[in-house]
């Protein structure tokens, strides 16, 4: 273990958080659970990323009476990638959340488990 | 049956055939015989139709545990190491992020230097993630547009039109929608931008359907305006930033004065950039939203 972990708790509670959603996306036999853990997922990455991006003790990326100065702002880059992932995981979330209640529609279930075992005997 | 046998074998014996039900256990012979029958192909098949899926269960939960419990042990491990959080020298803080804050407001015009960084310098991944949406937009209404056949059988979702919703409603919609095109308006100068209004005003769309029905916000937003609004603001995208394919991706000088820093009016095409990025923000979330509803937009 290095010296890290707990001076880097941001990153350590993201952590913990992207344990928790996959641990949930593998266990839960409820699709919209598995949406939910795909979803705290995502946020976990998002933190991860703001965290990487905070510098102490100085000020958001925007620029206050003229100062230009690399020591007065923190680090703009990973806000941009925060918003692709945001964006990506929205669309995900609604195209899966979409097929999910076509499955409802079809099997009148949302069991991951029961939904394979009709898939089966409709294969036989 | 037990009883009906000791019974008949009573009979055999007091009629004095014991010797033929002593030899009616042949189950040694048997036993020989079939030694060889339940290969191990058959003994797979009959333990995997009666007992393989409970196993399969349990193995499962156990084996997912595991893998769950490494994974956020190897995270955490590396999390350890990683560089000290807020450090100043830490290596994210490198000579990109250098260049962006250092020349980002003399070359974009943008005080938010995020904003003119996610539409100015990297405008072309603004882009795609515009077109993510308008993707996802147009895979949910492939998969969730009714059929014409069970248009009239099947119910709408209505929401019930309470007389407290429809008058916070009233009261909320302007000034959400105002608040909105204020962020989207003021997003290279303050914190925002075309993302965020664009989410507000849809979700003041959104507040509007569910408080007064589909049929008054229908009069305005149909499945038509919807496509056309999302459209032309992606084809506006691509012709603002489509040119510097033919200077050599040179795109930073746009030829439009970048104006004076913290006005309205200022910093190129940042502006109806983000006009256009909110527009199909806006309509992306209400009809997801009314497709998951309705069916339609």
């Amino acid at each position: 273990m290095g010296p890290n972990l707990l001076s880097n708790y941001y990153e350590t509670a993201s952590m913990i958080l992207f344990g928790i959603g996959f641990t949930t996306l593998f266990m839960q036999p409820n699709l919209i659970k598995k949406v939910i853990g795909f979803d705290i997922m995502d946020s976990s990455v998002c933190l991860f990323l703001a965290a990487k991006g905070y510098v102490e003790g100085r000020l958001a990326p925007i620029v206050v009476d003229g100062v230009t100065d690399m020591s007065a702002y923190i680090n703009p880059v990973p806000a941009g990638l925060v918003l692709t992932g945001i964006v990506v995981s929205v669309s995900v979330t609604a195209v899966s959340l979409s097929l999910i209640q076509k499955l409802y529609k079809e099997y009148h279930t949302l069991d991951m488990d029961e939904i394979m075992e009709m898939i089966k005997k409709e294969g036989d | 049956m037990k009883k009906s046998k000791i019974l008949d074998a009573l009979n055999k014996f007091i009629d004095g055939d014991f010797k033929i039900t002593t030899k009616r256990k042949p189950k040694p012979e048997r036993r020989v015989s079939t030694h060889h029958e339940p290969t191990f192909k058959e003994r797979w098949r009959i333990w995997h139709d009666t007992k393989a899926s409970d196993f399969f269960k349990t193995a499962y939960k156990v084996s997912s545990v595991v893998i769950c419990l490494t994974i956020i042990s190897i995270l955490l491990i590396t999390v350890s190491f990683l560089p000290e959080y807020g450090n100043p020298n830490n290596p994210a803080n490198n000579e990109v992020s250098k260049r962006y804050i250092e020349k980002g407001l003399e070359e974009t015009g943008a005080v938010n230097i995020v904003c003119g960084m996610i539409l100015d310098y990297r405008a072309f991944d603004t882009f795609g993630e515009s077109h993510v949406l308008f993707t996802a937009a147009a895979g949910v209404m492939l998969l969730m547009k009714k059929d014409k056949k069970g248009k009239e059988k099947t119910e709408n979702f209505s929401p019930k039109r309470d007389i407290i919703v429809k008058n916070v409603a009233k009261f909320i919609i302007p000034f959400l929608l105002i608040f909105g095109i204020y962020i989207v308006l003021n997003g290279h100068i303050s914190p925002g931008g075309g993302f965020s209004g664009g989410a507000i005003m849809g979700a003041s769309l959104i507040l509007f359907s569910s408080a007064f029905g589909y049929t008054k916000i229908n009069k305005v937003i149909t499945e038509q305006f919807t496509k056309f609004v999302i459209f032309f603001s992606l084809l506006f995208y691509a012709c603002a930033k489509g040119y510097s394919f033919f200077t050599g991706a040179n795109h930073l000088p746009t030829g439009i004065p970048l104006g004076e820093a913290g006005a309205i009016l200022s910093s190129g095409l940042i502006l109806p950039l983000n006009i256009a990025v909110g527009l199909i923000v806006t309509c992306t979330m209400y009809s997801f939203y009314s497709l998951f509803t309705k069916g339609e937009i």
